[in-house]
């Protein structure tokens, strides 16, 4: 079978893989990219788990074809540190406990970084809503929701 | 819709008052960073070289006789390495447990529900795999089929199984049926509790099958070699579950398995068995490769889980002080396709958060052409409490009393018998009631046009066996080694439990969850076992461990052992003739006085501490579209003690959650010809965050005297109030009471439609 050959951004990185087509870019990013922060949850879009921020905009990576992802640039999870520092979301999730099993984490940090690059000053509604299509079966969402609201005031306000 | 402020937690715990130095403290969890960073592995983020990829074939039809199956053109199809169907796996016994576990995995002659397990492939690609799946050929002969609980226990039913004889009547029927079990216990007399009653209410209650509905599908990867070894990297509750499972359906000797837990995306009961390790073991045996197998999700929907609909019918007498006198309650709960416990749990749960001295209750478990139940967060509890106590707050507005006044009034305490025969230990169920009382949320006036419902729950908890394995390291920090998966936050649970014995920086221990052949036996994640029973083989080997330190500072000091104490992670000598020695002076100093410390316990814990949690919720309802939506919601709980707080506060609300999606949405939707319409996300619909206010916690704790710490187990109980709290808010809000479930749009519509008519 012939295979596309892709060039893209990940998380800053110039990089290129070869697809078959129809692959997923979330099959793209796991298995030919070893990028395995988003996950599946239901191939289908509705859990939000491979949530990734393809040229500005959130996206369900299980959704996008591969190919599609040619000349994009592509932040992930993987993305969201510097070398010496957490972005301020992974350090309120693990602060407030927004995590149980943490398989949904990586597509709620992607999913509220988007919200907050748009919005750094989101209320709890519009975080709800921000993170609708994201599920996550563990928390209630209660300690997710609070936590995004901590990281948008330390952004807002660094130390 | 709550503020954040307003609804900012107010548990019991996390502030010091214990006493103790660790426990009930809030550290970030040790897996934490992993987890936020995107690096954290689970079962499905595993790749091995050369690895293949398993597809499994899932049957069309809810109920058939496999005639024949054709792997000829599959198994010429590109990439294909190995095909197996059930002819592959050993024989299974006529009936039992085993029979159940091993026609679970695979099909033999008859397939038993949609999506029953037909055969498999491994292929080089998943594409490959699927395409060779598919191509494989099986000649069903339909035979009629049933779904839900009253048809199958019709007289005359298409019987499931022609082995199947009712347990629990007497005289043992002559004749087959869906009706696996009758469950009974009775106390007193309730013909005279109901003639003692001043008003009797009798109702019918039903609820509907429900999914787990874990992120994380279902996924190993099974490495088989040469000389008939097997390891499996797997995401589970339980890894030693899987190697015994898995070795019980292959008919394996259990030493040829090596488990290594991959982190889990999530459980709430439905990975405490297995569906896919025998058959990739298979495969990869067949193969020579590793193989993958990763469920999507509607395989995940259609063929694991499920939690059980039930019926249940409820009548309850009280007087008109508020005395409950009699209940008699029928349950039915379906099992899937084969038969478990769940009408026997519903049956010993149904009243006990209420004190009654006659009753009688008898519980049905029914099997059907639907997949086999699994555990689902303190299993058929949820059903059962609906029934009770959407009658209960019945009476309570019929007698004209505070639906809490009342639930005092008829509490249980510690020595009063419970409804399945032994008394009540130590509990917190009237401590709950009493927090959700005073809370601000209770006492605060209800909005105008919004419903109040209040209600409690009861879940058992478990002991079950557990091991643990402390190492001192040379530094002096220490290295936890349990055998229990972390689902929730248990490594931090252990670490907080170990650094209070220890007298240790809980920063400076490392919890690991360790594989099959690196730690002791430790029973699946269950039951709210892992704080509580793992907890106290970590204890019990850190106190091992502080025996051992005391042992050798004496040697340090040429001094009787007994003039040596442990206070706050140092040897300190009695009679104050020494400096203090800390534990890293100890450790640094091992070789010397006798080599590496380190400690094992294993341990059946006896003296689980039974759950109750009580809760409240204010609801407003849409009269033209009959959308519930949740206003506020309060949940009081007994931990007995909160280790991390912070995590016990995360089970109790996402149990509140998951029954808030029971109650209001959730449901397995069949078409008449055995298939399920609903098997994805997008129509199986569990609440999201834009459905939700924040869920305000109240932890209570009534330490549980059988554990070191007083951990009761969090992890259940919290489904349980929500169903009834629900139907009980609605009804306050539209003075319509619903009694069946889910309270979704158009069943409240057609309930609001009925009653104005």
């Amino acid at each position: 079978m012939s295979r596309t050959h892709v060039n893209c951004e990940v998380n800053g990185d110039a990089v290129d893989f070869l697809t078959e087509d129809g692959e997923s870019l979330l099959n793209a990013l796991r298995d030919e990219l070893g990028l395995i922060g988003a996950k599946e949850g239901c191939g289908t879009g509705d859990c939000g788990a491979c949530s990734v921020i393809m040229d500005g905009r959130l996206q369900c990576a299980c959704l996008i074809f591969a190919p599609e992802a040619d000349g994009a640039a592509i932040t992930t999870c993987e993305g969201l540190a510097s070398a010496d520092e957490l972005h301020p979301l992974q350090q309120c999730f693990l602060e407030g406990a927004a995590l149980q099993c943490g398989i949904c984490t990586p597509g709620f940090l992607i999913a509220a970084k988007a919200l907050l690059d748009e919005n750094p000053d989101p209320t709890e509604t519009e975080v709800r809503y921000a993170l609708a299509g994201n599920l996550c079966r563990c928390t209630g969402y209660d300690k997710i929701v609070r936590s995004v609201l901590e990281a948008a005031v330390q952004i807002r306000t660094p130390a | 819709m709550s503020t954040t402020e307003a609804a900012a937690s107010t548990g019991t715990n996390g502030n010091g008052a214990s006493g103790y130095r660790w426990v009930g403290t809030r550290p970030v969890r040790h897996d934490g960073l992993d987890k936020v960073a995107g690096k954290a592995r689970y079962a499905a983020d595993l790749n091995l070289p050369g690895m293949l990829y398993g597809h499994i074939l899932r049957s069309p039809h809810p109920h058939a006789r496999i005639v024949s199956i054709d792997t000829s053109a599959a198994e010429a199809m590109p990439g294909v390495k190995a095909v197996v169907t059930g002819a592959d796996f050993p024989e299974a016994p006529p009936k039992g447990a085993t029979r159940n576990l091993m026609c679970t995995v695979i099909a033999r002659d008859t397939v038993l529900y949609s999506g029953h397990a037909v055969a498999a492939v491994a292929a080089s690609t998943r594409r490959e795999a699927k395409a060779a799946a598919e191509a494989i050929e099986v000649t069903y002969e339909l035979l009629p089929h049933v779904l839900n609980i009253s048809d199958a226990m019709a007289d005359d039913a298409p019987v499931l199984h022609d082995n199947l004889f009712t347990r629990g009547v007497e005289p043992r029927p002559t004749e087959p049926s869906n009706i696996a079990a009758r469950t009974v216990y009775e106390r007193g007399d309730v013909e005279q509790g109901f003639a003692e009653a001043d008003i009797v209410i009798e109702r019918e209650f039903s609820t509907q099958a429900v999914h787990q509905g874990y992120i994380e599908p279902h996924a190993c990867v099974v490495d088989c070699d040469q000389e008939g070894k097997a390891v499996i990297w797997a995401s589970s509750q339980g890894h030693f579950k899987v190697r015994s499972a898995t070795a019980e359906v292959l008919g394996w000797d259990t030493s040829r398995i090596k488990v290594i837990p991959a982190e889990i995306g999530g459980g709430f009961g439905g990975k405490t068995t297995i569906y896919i390790e025998p058959v990739a073991a298979l495969l990869s045996t067949k193969a020579g490769r590793p193989v993958k197998i990763v469920m999507s999700r509607e395989d995940v929907f259609r063929a694991t889980g499920p939690a059980p609909g039930a019926i249940i019918k409820m009548k309850v007498g009280a007087r008109n002080d508020g005395t409950i006198t009699t209940a008699k309650a029928w349950l039915a709960y379906e099992n899937g396709a084969f038969q478990g416990m769940a009408a026997m749990l519903g049956c010993m749960c149904v009243v006990s958060a209420y004190t009654l001295d006659h009753l009688y209750v008898e519980g049905f478990d029914v099997v059907l052409n639907r997949p086999v139940n699994v555990a689902y967060r303190a299993p058929s509890a949820p059903a059962a409490a609906f029934a009770m106590d959407s009658v209960v707050d019945e009476i309570a507005e019929r007698v004209g009393m505070d639906p809490i006044d009342l639930r005092i009034h008829n509490c249980p305490s510690q020595g009063d018998p419970t409804p399945y025969g032994p008394k009540w230990p130590m509990i917190g169920l009237r401590e709950c009631l009493e927090a959700i009382r005073d809370s601000d949320h209770y006492q605060s006036a209800l909005p105008a046009g919004q419903g109040r419902g209040v209600a409690s729950g009861f879940w058992f908890n478990i002991g079950e066996a557990s091991s643990a394995t402390v190492n001192l390291n040379e530094n002096g920090t220490a290295t936890v080694i349990t055998g229990s998966p972390d689902i929730g936050g248990s490594r931090a649970s252990m670490a907080l439990m170990a650094a209070e014995e220890l007298g240790l920086d809980v920063h400076l221990i490392q919890p690991v969850v360790g594989d099959t052949e690196v730690v002791g036996f430790t029973d699946v994640t269950e039951g709210s076992r892992a704080t509580f029973a793992t907890g106290m083989a970590v204890v019990e080997a850190c106190r091992d461990l502080k025996e051992q330190l005391r042992k050798r500072a004496a040697k340090t000091w040429d001094c009787d052992v007994e003039e040596v104490e442990w206070v706050d992670g140092s040897a300190v000598h009695g009679p104050g003739e020494q400096e203090p020695l800390t534990l890293a002076a100890i450790t640094g100093n091992a070789k010397r006085t006798g080599g590496p410390l380190g400690a094992t316990a294993s341990l059946n814990a006896r003296g689980a501490g039974p759950a109750f949690s009580v809760q409240v919720a204010d609801v407003s309802v849409d009269q033209e579209t009959g959308r519930v939506t949740v206003e506020r919601y309060t949940t009081a709980q007994d931990a007995g003690t909160a280790i991390h707080p912070s995590y016990v506060e995360g089970q109790m609300q996402g149990g509140v959650v998951q029954g808030i999606g029971w109650a209001l949405n959730e449901e397995y939707i069949y078409s008449d010809d055995g298939n399920l319409e609903n098997p994805g996300f997008l129509d199986y619909r569990i609440p999201v965050a834009s459905d939700l206010p924040m869920i305000e916690t109240c932890i209570v704790e009534v330490p549980n005297p059988s554990h070191p710490y007083g951990v009761r187990g969090v992890g259940e109980v919290g489904i349980v109030p929500p169903l009834p709290v629900m139907a009980n808010a609605v009804a306050d809000a539209t003075g319509v009471r619903i009694s069946d479930l889910p309270l979704s749009p158009p069943r409240v519509l057609e309930a609001l439609t009925a009653a104005e008519s």
